[in-house]
């Protein structure tokens, strides 16, 4: 028996066509390839960013590769003595201030704000106030250093001292440390809190044996996020009034007294001294990248620990 | 429990007492308490030291200057020619260039990261992009000067090989895509999935229902975006200072291809001229004073931004 036929042929060929045919949104395909490449080209640009810094520091790390962390600031690109190892033990001790001041009063602002505060005006006063500092440009920074710790406080910084801009940074990456670990803070469970309190635990017991140890890691990724950001940072340095040129005496890592000397250099302000000799000797600038190199050797490490952190314990607690 | 506890009554009987908590824990646990809030208000502290240190120092700017000098030929401090709207203009001109570079590729890479990008992807490709968020901002004003100006500024644009405002401008925008791209991106996962569903359950197109539905209901999170970028371009300091073109004083010019002084990187190269911020009469001060003027815009900047932020928060 013949199939019945309910259609015309044409009417038939047609219908098979449209559902047999691949749906091309080209609107939506065209707008879906030029996100990708907004995306792509920010990547690109870290890659020749990455590219250039290392191809201009070539020579200069591969011709010298321990005396460049052991030399000095030089009046010339080709002394065999040049090297970053002041601006090493500056940054040394930033990240020494930062990690005293920033951390334990950033972290106990942060217990405070979720734990002890009361929800009241004065409570959003503070938070805002907070999210407001970590706003202010860093230049800013640097002239409450000059204004306050440069000037008002010379007898206990030394001036323009490693002290100086140790605190100034300090006060710099403290509203990152405190949101942060608020974030981490609050993240915590209320039937953690509820159980410490059920077996009698006193307020600070509960957030010593439950709260804390459960926000370690996100607030052990705030402080490498901003340790990377204060080790950095080059303005406020700069304004704290960081040495051009004429740094005295190279001094070891752990001397005390060189803390609140005269003078003072950091792997920021290396860089930008040296890109600024490179117009009258354009070797500085092969020197500049090798700085680069190796802040962003820290800066980067730092930031990945940080993100492999976050994500392991993101994944893990879904 | 210690029996010869004298809260517990001999006869073992519970009284109110010894129900309450032992006094020196209890000390300890106010200590505790005062001492946390003590640390919170030293944010408070840093706020009004900030303040107090601006105003005190430009006061005495504003109350000694000749303002003729302030409004100007170009940005001389040692010279006691304090012209304020050089500093503008470059400042100005430096958030627009960065802008016109943050602002598509950084809400494009949001839209892309929020919307499009399967999860795998996503894992890989969002922590390159906070890689480059952590680059130091010296990192990109050395970027700015030996790569952008000589590749894209003097090929693409004609301008100088050396440091413009233009190569200042795309190296502040480099740095501010990341911050453009989290805030969007945030502002777009708040959109709850329903709408989503709602839209493509209407037949919608993935294009539409980002376009129509996504982005419009994100809005005030991208505008806070925006905001924060203009701001954070606003008070950026070492790319402007190293790629801008220009060396402790700058005439006026809205040039993009010429060099001039920010804000930001008058007053770094005046505290940087000499070892000492010392100059004729007033140029200390004036440091200060072009300090406050970008404090009071960055400030009501993220004052703006958060109001943004917070409506998205109470909308979901």
């Amino acid at each position: 028996m013949a199939k019945a036929r309910l259609i015309g042929d044409r009417t038939n060929k047609m219908m098979v066509q449209a559902m047999e045919r691949r749906a091309t949104d080209v609107r939506g395909r065209v707008f879906h390839v030029t996100l990708l490449v907004t995306l792509l080209i920010s990547l690109f640009i870290l890659a020749v960013l990455i590219v250039d810094v290392v191809i201009d520091s070539w020579g200069f790390l591969t011709g010298r590769p321990g005396g460049f962390l052991s030399g000095t600031m030089r009046s010339l690109s080709d002394d065999p003595k040049l090297g970053v190892h002041q601006a090493l033990v500056g940054t040394f001790w930033i990240a020494v201030f930062v990690a005293v001041l920033a951390f334990p009063i950033g972290i106990g602002a942060a217990i405070w704000l979720e734990e002890y505060a009361l929800k009241n005006w004065f409570t959003r006063f503070i938070e805002l106030n907070i999210r407001n500092l970590a706003g202010v440009p860093s230049i800013v920074y640097g002239l409450l250093g000059l204004f306050l710790f440069v000037k008002s406080l010379e007898g206990l910084t030394g001036g323009k001292s490693i002290a100086s801009a140790g605190i100034t940074l300090a006060i710099l990456v403290l509203p990152i440390v405190i949101i942060t670990a608020q974030e981490a803070i609050r993240a915590v469970p209320q039937g953690l809190k509820e159980g410490a309190y059920g077996v009698g635990a006193t307020k600070w017991t509960m957030i010593r044996s439950q709260v804390l140890p459960y926000a370690a890691p996100g607030i052990f990724t705030g402080t490498l996020l901003s340790m990377s950001r204060g080790i950095g940072e080059a303005a406020p340095l700069l304004l704290v009034g960081a040495v051009s040129g004429r740094l005295g005496s190279d001094s070891g890592f752990f001397d005390l007294s060189s803390v609140t000397a005269e003078h003072f250099m950091a792997m920021p302000v290396i860089i930008v001294e040296w890109v600024q000799n490179s117009g009258r000797d354009p070797g500085f600038a092969e020197a500049a990248a090798a700085a680069i190199v190796v802040l962003l050797v820290f800066v980067i490490l730092m930031n990945a620990a940080a993100i492999i952190l976050r994500n392991h314990f993101e994944k893990k607690r879904g | 429990m210690d029996v010869t506890d004298t809260r517990i009554d001999p006869a073992g009987e519970l009284t109110v007492e010894s129900l309450m908590a032992n006094p020196r824990q209890a000390r300890k646990e106010r200590l505790i308490r005062d001492s946390l809030g003590a640390t919170a208000l030293v944010s408070v502290l840093i706020s009004g030291l900030i303040i107090w240190s601006l105003f005190s120092e430009a006061w005495t700017f504003m109350v000694e200057v000749d303002w003729g000098a302030v409004w100007d030929i170009g940005w001389f401090p040692r010279r006691g020619i304090y012209d304020i709207k050089t500093l503008i203009a470059a400042s100005l001109i430096i958030t627009g260039i960065a802008m016109v570079v943050a602002g598509p590729l950084g809400l494009g890479a949001a839209i892309y990261l929020s919307e499009y990008a399967r999860p795998g992807v996503r894992r890989t490709l969002k922590p390159i992009l906070e890689i480059l968020a952590g680059i130091p901002s010296v990192v990109l004003g050395f970027f700015a000067l030996e790569w952008i100006a000589p590749n894209v500024v003097k090929t693409l644009f004609g301008g100088p090989a050396a440091g413009s405002l233009l190569a200042a401008g795309i190296g502040v925008g480099v740095l501010v895509i990341p911050l453009v791209a989290s805030i969007s991106e945030d502002a777009m996962k708040a959109v709850p999935m329903s709408l989503r569903e709602a839209s493509s359950g209407l037949g919608a197109r993935k294009l539409t229902t980002t376009v129509r539905v996504v982005l419009p209901a994100a809005v005030s999170g991208l505008m806070a975006a925006f905001i924060v970028a203009v701001s954070r371009a606003l008070g950026e300091t070492m790319v402007v200072f190293m790629a801008g073109g220009a060396a402790q004083t700058a005439v006026y010019t809205h040039d993009p291809l010429d060099g001039s002084l920010t804000m930001t990187a008058g007053m770094t190269s005046l505290a940087r001229g000499t070892d000492n911020v010392v100059g004729e009469g007033l140029t200390f001060q004036s440091l200060f004073f072009v300090g406050l003027v970008l404090f009071v815009v960055t400030f009501a900047l993220n004052l703006v931004a958060d109001r943004f932020v917070h409506r998205v928060r109470e909308q979901y």
